[in-house]
C-alpha cells in the first residue's frame, strides 16, 4: 500500500511541476466547451429571407412584419419579380422567399382561403424543414390574430406540446454530446501518454527491474488524473448552466457520479492505448483522431442512431460516449433518477472494467 | 549459491528474419558471489543485451541464465526483487528532486531510506547538499551518484551497472571505481560493462566483448601476462604516415596508435629505416589496453 502511494506521489507531482501541461488540461475542456456549445448547433437563427408581395395590402404587409419580428428570420430583400427570386438566393443572402399573390387580403376576408407560397433553400433539407415549420407556425399565429373568433365548422386543433425542452434549444442536444466528446477525449489523451512516457524516458526500464507489478502501475497513473477529471467536471457543468443555459434538472450527484463513471472508462481506454503503443505521437494520435471521429459519429448527438443503417447502430454500442450521452440526456434534461439509467450504467462500468483488466493484460512486463 | 551469475550459451538476435543482426551469440559465464565483474568491450558489442536479458527485460533467444540461483526467464519476479540496474542512458525523473528520486526507489522495493542509509553514506553525501534540486539539472557525474544511489537503496545482492562512466570526466570516473571498490566489500556481486579498456584493471575478472562474442574471461594480471611478444612505443612527426609505413614493414605484427605513440608489436631487430633522426623507439611493457587491441584485432 506504501508502494503504491509512494507511486500516486510520484504521478502527482510529474502532473504538478508540468505546468504547461496541468494548464493545458484544465483548460481544455473548458474552451472546447464554450467553442462546441456555440458552435454546434443546428438551431434556425435570424435566417435571412426575401419577400415578392403582389399583395401590397394590409395583410401582406402584417404577415410580413410579424415574420420580420421573429427570432428566426429576418427580412433581408423586398423583391419586384419572380426571376429576382433565384438570383437572390444564388447570391446566398437568402434561405427562405415568401412569395404573397396578388389580392391576398381580399381573399382572405371574402373567400376565406388565401394562398402563399414558400420557397426554401433545400440545399440543407433539415433547416428547410425546420424553416418552412416555423415559417407555417407564423402563419397559423397570423391568421389567429386577424380572425380571433372566427370558427370554422369542422377543425382539428392540434395542440403540440414539446417535452423537456418546449424551446426547441439546440443547446439541450449539443452539451450533453459536447460533454461526453469534451471528457472522452481529455482524459483518454491525459492517460493515454502516461505510460508511454516512462517508456520513451527509460524510467520504464527501472521501473521493471523492481517488485512493482502492472496492476498497482497502471492503477496508481489513473488515481491522480481521475482527481483532475473532476475538477474538469465539475467545470463543464458550471459552464453548461451558467454559459450554455442548459439547466439540471435532475439530481446533480447523480450526474456527477455518473460522469465520474464516464471518465474512468476514458481513462482505462488511455491506459490501454498507451500500454498498448510505442511512441507519445501514436498515442496522442489514436486518442484523439481514433476517438473524436467514433464519438461524434455514433454518441448520437449528431446523427441520430435510429436513422442509421443496422451494422452502424450494432457499432454504436461499443462506443462509451452514446451510453454516457443517454445517461446525461436523461438526468440532466428529462430529469430522472438511476432507476431510468441504470442499464447504461451498468454498461459502462462493464466497459470499464473491460478496459482496465485489458491495460493490464497488455502492460509489457519487458522491453521490446 | 557460490556463482552469482551464470550464464549458459546465451544468444540473440534482432531484427527480421531475413536480415538478423546478431547481438549475442553463444554467452557462457560464471561471476562469483561478491565479484567484482567487468565486461568490457566497444559500441555495439552487445553489453547492454546481455545486461537486459539478466535484468529480465530481455528475452535470449537460446540458452539460459541465473541470478542469485533464480532462473530470469521463470523466476523473472524473484529476480526483480534482488537485482539492482543502473541503466546506460539516464533514467531517474527529471523532474523529480534528488531526494524525492531516492525515496521513490526505496519504497517501490518496500525499503526505507533510513534503514539502507549506510549503504549510501559515502556516495549520498557527495549529493545530498543537491537534495533539493531536480534531477535534471544536476552535473553528469552528480547523476551517476544519484543513479547508483537509487540503485543500491534496496539492498540489492547483484547490482548491474551498464556504462556508468560513459560521459564522466576522468576525475569522477576514478571517484566512482573507487566507490564500487567500497561496495564490494559489503558483500555485493557488482557487474559493470565499460567500453573505457583501461578501467578493465580495477576489476576482478573482466570478460572482454566483441561483436555478441566473449574473446576472453580472466583476471587483469592474468590477461597481461598472456602477452609474450615484444611491445616497443615509437613517436616520429608525421604520425599518420608513420602508421602506414609500420603497417607495410616486414617483421612488424601489429601496429595501433596509443596516444601519442603507436605501440608496434614486433621481433627485436626490426629495421625502421623510414625513421628519422628526431623520431624515438623504445620497449614498453604491455598493460591491458594492448592485450585488448590485439585481441580485438585477432578476431576480427
Amino acid at each position: 500500500m506504501k508502494q503504491f502511494l509512494s507511486f500516486v506521489k510520484k504521478e502527482f507531482l510529474h502532473i504538478l511541476r508540468d505546468k504547461r501541461t496541468l494548464f493545458i488540461l484544465l483548460g481544455m475542456p473548458i474552451v472546447q466547451i464554450i467553442i462546441f456549445g456555440f458552435a454546434l448547433t443546428n438551431e434556425v437563427k435570424n435566417e435571412g429571407i426575401a419577400v415578392l408581395d403582389l399583395a401590397k395590402d394590409q395583410s401582406s404587409g402584417e404577415l410580413i412584419r410579424q415574420m420580420d419580428a421573429s427570432r428566426y428570420f429576418e427580412l433581408r430583400a423586398y423583391l419586384q419579380n419572380e426571376q429576382q427570386i433565384e438570383k437572390t438566393f444564388l447570391k446566398g443572402q437568402i434561405k427562405l422567399a415568401v412569395v404573397i399573390p396578388p389580392g391576398f387580403d381580399h381573399q382572405l376576408r371574402h373567400t376565406n382561403k388565401a394562398q402563399l407560397q414558400l420557397i426554401a433553400d433545400a440545399s440543407d433539407p433539415n433547416l428547410a424543414n425546420t424553416m418552412v415549420n416555423y415559417a407555417g407556425s407564423i402563419v397559423q399565429q397570423f391568421q389567429s390574430t386577424i380572425f380571433p373568433q372566427q370558427q370554422a365548422a369542422y377543425q382539428i386543433q392540434t395542440e403540440l406540446r414539446m417535452l423537456y425542452n418546449p424551446q426547441l434549444k439546440g443547446a439541450y442536444n449539443f452539451v450533453p454530446g459536447v460533454m461526453a466528446m469534451v471528457l472522452l477525449l481529455v482524459c483518454t489523451m491525459m492517460t493515454a501518454i502516461t505510460i508511454v512516457k516512462e517508456k520513451e524516458s527509460g524510467t520504464m526500464e527501472i521501473m521493471l527491474v523492481s517488485p512493482l507489478v502492472p496492476f498497482s502501475i497502471t492503477l496508481a497513473k489513473a488515481v491522480p488524473y481521475l482527481l483532475l477529471s473532476i475538477v474538469n467536471i465539475i467545470s463543464i457543468l458550471l459552464l453548461s448552466v451558467y454559459v450554455l443555459d442548459v439547466p439540471i434538472r435532475g439530481s446533480v450527484l447523480l450526474l456527477i457520479g455518473m460522469s465520474i463513471l464516464f471518465t474512468m472508462v476514458s481513462l482505462s481506454l488511455g491506459l490501454l492505448i498507451s500500454a498498448r503503443s510505442s511512441s507519445q505521437q501514436t498515442a496522442m494520435f489514436i486518442s484523439l483522431v481514433g476517438m473524436f471521429l467514433p464519438t461524434v459519429m455514433f454518441s448520437g448527438f449528431m446523427f441520430p442512431i435510429e436513422n442509421m443503417p443496422k451494422p452502424l447502430q450494432v457499432i454504436s454500442n461499443i462506443v462509451p460516449a452514446k451510453w454516457y450521452y443517454i445517461i446525461v440526456k436523461s438526468v440532466m434534461i428529462k430529469g430522472v433518477g438511476f432507476n431510468a439509467i441504470w442499464k447504461e450504467a451498468l454498461i459502462l462500468a462493464g466497459m470499464c472494467t473491460f478496459f482496465l483488466a485489458m491495460a493490464i493484460r497488455n502492460f509489457k512486463i519487458r522491453l521490446a | 549459491m557460490n556463482n552469482s551469475v551464470i550464464v549458459q550459451g546465451v544468444s540473440k538476435q534482432y531484427g527480421s528474419k531475413k536480415q538478423p543482426v546478431v547481438a549475442l551469440s553463444d554467452i557462457s559465464l560464471d561471476i562469483a558471489t561478491g565479484e567484482l565483474f567487468g565486461l568490457i568491450g566497444p559500441d555495439g558489442a552487445g553489453k547492454t543485451s546481455l545486461f537486459r536479458i539478466l535484468t529480465t527485460l530481455l528475452l535470449a533467444d537460446k540458452g539460459s541464465a541465473t541470478v542469485a540461483g533464480y532462473d530470469v526467464v521463470k523466476e523473472y519476479k524473484a529476480v526483480r526483487k534482488i537485482v539492482g540496474y543502473m541503466p546506460g542512458k539516464f533514467s531517474l525523473y527529471q523532474d523529480l528532486t534528488v531526494e524525492e528520486n531516492l525515496h521513490f526507489f526505496a519504497t517501490i522495493f518496500h525499503a526505507s531510506v533510513a534503514d539502507n542509509y549506510h549503504l549510501i553514506k559515502d556516495i549520498y553525501e557527495q549529493i545530498a547538499p543537491f537534495k533539493d534540486r531536480r534531477a535534471g539539472k544536476l552535473s553528469g557525474g552528480m547523476k551517476q551518484k544519484l543513479a547508483l544511489c537509487c540503485a543500491l537503496i534496496h539492498e540489492p545482492k547483484v547490482l548491474f551497472l551498464d556504462e556508468p562512466t560513459t560521459g564522466v570526466d576522468a576525475v569522477s570516473r576514478n571517484e566512482f571505481w573507487d566507490m564500487l571498490q567500497l561496495l564490494k566489500k559489503k558483500g555485493i556481486t557488482i557487474i559493470v560493462s565499460t567500453p573505457y579498456m583501461d578501467e578493465a584493471s580495477r576489476c576482478d575478472r573482466v570478460a572482454l566483448i566483441q561483436n555478441g562474442r566473449i574473446l576472453q574471461v580472466n583476471t587483469p594480471e592474468a590477461i597481461i601476462s598472456g602477452f609474450t611478444q615484444p611491445l616497443y612505443a615509437v613517436k616520429a612527426p608525421g604520425m599518420l604516415s608513420l602508421l602506414k609505413q609500420l603497417h607495410n614493414t616486414p617483421g612488424v605484427l601489429a601496429a595501433y596508435p596509443f596516444g601519442e605513440y603507436h605501440h608496434a608489436v614486433m621481433q627485436p631487430g626490426v629495421s625502421l629505416p623510414f625513421l628519422g633522426k628526431d623520431a624515438e623507439v623504445k620497449a614498453v611493457t604491455p598493460n591491458i589496453e594492448d592485450c585488448f587491441i590485439q585481441l580485438m584485432q585477432h578476431h576480427a
